[in-house]
């Protein structure tokens, strides 16, 4: 935390008013923010009053609440706050704002700091004799590949030399800030290497058309690619057959016709999907079923059984949780493959769930899995 | 390396027209009433399907995020979209490029991201340095509304406000509840969480506050496809990033490349190599201020992305690389650190208020090696007191820069310290010369 406290009451100005422009804004800033929250726009108007005179008054921090209709104490919490707001006069022609974290420590800030000190005054926050000039040691300004650099003002100075900022500051002094160059005071291009772009060398590579064009060509050959894989060459893919034209013994295909039974037999014949058998119902197996009882349980609640099969159950003999519950393994593994469910039984547990559901119905199904029944 | 056709900021260096019909030109704005006649569901998949991480420094999944926003507001509360423009971790400057040079990829994302989210409107809280930047977002914004790409009855068939706000030099306004806080026109003091955003966030509704990068790279995504981002970098880092070169490099800069890059690669291409050669690379602060620092040795061929910099036991952070030489006086560097983070502290839980200030005096003493080599435990359990006890990450991450010292550089300290005690029979006020 930094303790940050109002300039003494001699330096204080009596009234504080915003210029016609500065209203302006004030209001275009106000009604970005919805209906009775007006509060929302106190730094702006903060910001544009330490525009208009250089340092945030108690007056102008009175007179932001009064128009924001907050009391005093929010907007001098705001005011006391943040460390942007000058709470004290500063120098009329340049308050340097020398960034002093890590990143630009490590490329020379505290020189710069040395700078102005023996051109503006030795502390900061102090103005130099005339009033003209003051500086300060501020945190990351988040310019840090032009490290080292200053904030006069609203412009930023970059990747400075020690002689560079006193050249600036002179320059500032004089009432010539405006004509000082902005950005980075070595001629590189913003944040791109200083020797040379190592991307984004020209416009054309990132234009929409030439991506299009590229991406145009690029589907092309796709296509072009699946075109060519339909007609393969004739000796690719070649598949595994005994006939005679392929053997590549003979050069020309055989001028003795083969007999249409010949060369059936001579060719492999896709192996058939092999019919999966249908359990008997005579198995010894199979469950047994019962004659259809007058209280039949909603088997859809066992994870797992639709309709369609709860009707093949019935048919089956099956109406109860508990006799689901009591089949033994060779029994679910006849169920299991009467109703062709690949081992979905044992997946989905039906015993453990038919249990549940038989001892205490949908309550215990939630209390052993945590969840409904669907 | 990435090749150019891949970047997603075109113009990151401003050479290229910043207006809308020059975005227009490298395909900003093109076909988004499309993308968003596909509905917010499908957005929301397909950013959860692209793997992007979020580029603030957490690395949250975004399209997780935008999730957990509600699908309907039966109370009647508007939602927002909050963009972090605050960016102020040291050693980071990749959103500044972003607002001042490509800025319409981010009105874009505005608009993409607010649709996905049902929001109503998007603040986007630009730092209070940034007053250029702003004044080019601004600008930006004032072209797409002038051609009816954002606001009331648009082309894009998607009701959207997009309003810039700004800050005045608070690091903790990074902090997504501070943000929300200093937005409502407040001290930038951290909320407790839950309720988290997304239930009560600005002036009370749901609100998803989201990096400038994040939403910048949102429209690009969508438009080129889920799996052409995650093509890019290591699973689970996936796609491109803006990183920064800062320090002790020969040609510092801000440069798009793929995750996963190695360090290696990154200085030589785009750094120019280490100022002095590779034997002169002392350590490295992989992702801004707050993340640990990692000797040379350890990340020269370290893949640069969230797990590679992880199992350094160091964290990727905002991608903002802070190399330091054998000239860097490498304690000095950590307590300037600790200095900022005792500077930035809101002051309102106390050890962070306290520690970052006691931490900080006792960084100073083991810069000129003037105390007892027990304090540098003493300094390192302070750290985990800290760590963890506070509101915010802000504790954690003043605490983290000197774990990593006390881990890597530990014979340093000792050896100033026994120096400093060899010596302490002349120890006298030191006089400074006058000019």
């Amino acid at each position: 935390m930094s303790v940050r406290r109002l300039a003494e009451a001699s330096v204080q100005p009596a009234s504080f008013a915003f210029n016609k422009a500065m209203t302006a804004q004030a209001k275009t800033w106000i009604k970005k923010y919805p209906k009775g929250r007006e509060q929302s726009a106190v730094i702006p108007l903060l910001m544009l009053a330490q525009e208009q005179d250089g340092w945030v008054t108690k007056a102008a921090i009175e007179h932001v609440a009064d128009m924001l209709d907050m009391p005093y104490i929010r907007a001098l919490e705001v005011a006391t706050f943040y460390t942007q707001f000058q709470l004290k006069p500063v120098g009329t022609r340049a308050h340097v704002q020398v960034c002093g974290t890590t990143p630009c420590m490590l490329r020379g800030s505290e020189e710069l700091m040395d700078v102005c000190r023996s051109k503006i005054h030795h502390d900061q926050f102090h103005t130099n004799e005339a009033g003209t000039l003051s500086w300060e040691e501020v945190e990351c300004l988040g310019a840090c590949v032009n490290a080292p650099m200053v904030m006069i003002f609203k412009d930023t100075y970059e990747d400075l030399t020690p002689e560079r900022l006193a050249e600036i500051i002179d320059q500032f002094d004089a009432g010539k800030g405006d004509k000082v160059k902005t950005g980075p005071q070595t001629g590189r291009v913003f944040a791109a290497p200083l020797t040379g772009f190592t991307s984004l060398k020209e416009e054309k590579g990132v234009l929409k058309t030439t991506r299009d064009k590229e991406a145009k060509a690029a589907s092309k050959a796709a296509k072009a690619a699946v075109v060519e894989a339909v007609v393969p060459p004739s000796n690719a893919a070649k598949p595994k057959t005994d006939a005679i034209e392929t053997s590549p013994a003979v050069n020309t295909p055989s001028k003795v016709k083969a007999a249409p039974a010949a060369e059936k037999a001579a060719s492999v014949a896709a192996p058939k999907a092999a019919a999966v058998a249908k359990p008997s119902l005579e198995d010894k197996n199979r469950p047994a079923g019962i004659a259809k009882p007058a209280a039949v349980d909603d088997l859809k609640l066992i994870s797992g059984v639709g309709p369609k099969i709860e009707g093949t159950l019935h048919e089956l003999g099956i109406f109860t949780f508990g006799q689901v519950a009591s089949w033994k393994k060779a029994e679910r593994e006849w169920v299991d493959g009467y109703l062709n469910f690949k081992g979905r039984i044992e997946r989905d547990d039906w015993v453990k769930q038919a249990k549940a559901l038989a001892k205490g119905g949908v309550a215990e199904y939630i209390r052993v899995f945590g969840k409904k029944p669907v | 390396m990435l090749e150019d056709k891949d970047r997603i900021f075109t113009n990151i260096y401003g050479r290229f027209d910043q207006s809308l019909a020059g975005a227009m030109s490298r395909g900003a704005w093109d076909g988004t009433a499309g993308i968003i006649e596909k509905g917010r569901e499908w957005i929301i998949n397909e950013m959860k399907a692209s793997g992007l991480r979020g580029r603030g420094g957490a690395g949250f999944p975004t399209g997780l995020k935008w999730s957990f926003m509600p699908k309907s507001n039966p109370d009647g509360r508007p939602s927002y979209l909050v963009v972090n423009a605050d960016e102020s971790e040291p050693g980071t400057c990749k959103d500044r490029d972003i607002l001042r040079h490509d800025p319409h990829t981010l009105v874009e994302g505005c608009l993409l991201a607010g649709f996905a989210m049902g929001a109503v409107a998007a603040y986007i809280y630009v730092r209070g340095e940034f007053i250029r930047e702003r004044e080019a977002l601004q600008r930006a914004i004032d072209e797409a509304y002038d051609a009816k790409l954002i606001g009331k009855n648009n082309k894009n068939g998607y009701d959207f406000e997009i309003y810039v706000h700004h800050g005045a030099g608070a690091y903790i306004c990074g902090e997504e509840t501070a943000l929300l806080e200093s937005l409502e026109g407040k001290k930038g003091q951290p909320r407790l969480k839950p309720p988290f955003p997304a239930n009560v966030g600005l002036y009370g509704c749901p609100t998803t506050v989201n990096n400038v990068e994040s939403i910048a790279v949102a429209p690009t995504i969508l438009r080129r496809g889920a799996a052409w981002f995650s093509g890019i970098g290591r699973p689970n880092n996936v796609g491109t990033k803006l990183f920064m070169l800062v320090g002790h490099v020969n040609t510092p800069c801000t440069v798009e490349e793929a995750m996963g890059i190695t360090f290696r690669e990154l200085v030589e291409k785009h750094g120019g190599g280490i100022r002095g050669g590779w034997d002169n690379l002392l350590a490295v602060i992989p992702g801004g201020a707050s993340c640990p620092v990692v000797k040379a040795e350890d990340i020269i061929d370290c893949p640069m992305d969230f797990d590679g910099l992880r199992e350094r036991k160091s964290s990727f952070g905002t991608a903002a690389v802070i190399v330091m030489d054998k000239s860097t006086d490498i304690v000095k560097a950590i307590a300037r650190l600790s200095y900022f983070f005792k500077h930035e502290s809101c002051g309102q839980c106390t050890p962070c208020r306290e520690g970052t200030g006691w931490m900080w005096r006792v960084m100073e003493r083991l810069v000129r090696g003037e105390a007892h080599k027990r304090e540098i435990d003493m300094l390192l359990d302070v750290t985990k007191q800290v760590e963890g006890h506070t509101i915010c990450a802000l504790g954690d991450a003043a605490a983290w820069p000197i774990q990593g010292l006390i881990r890597n550089f530990r014979p340093e300290i000792e050896r100033r310290i026994d120096e400093f005690s060899r010596n302490s029979h002349r120890a006298e006020p030191v006089l400074v010369a006058a000019e």
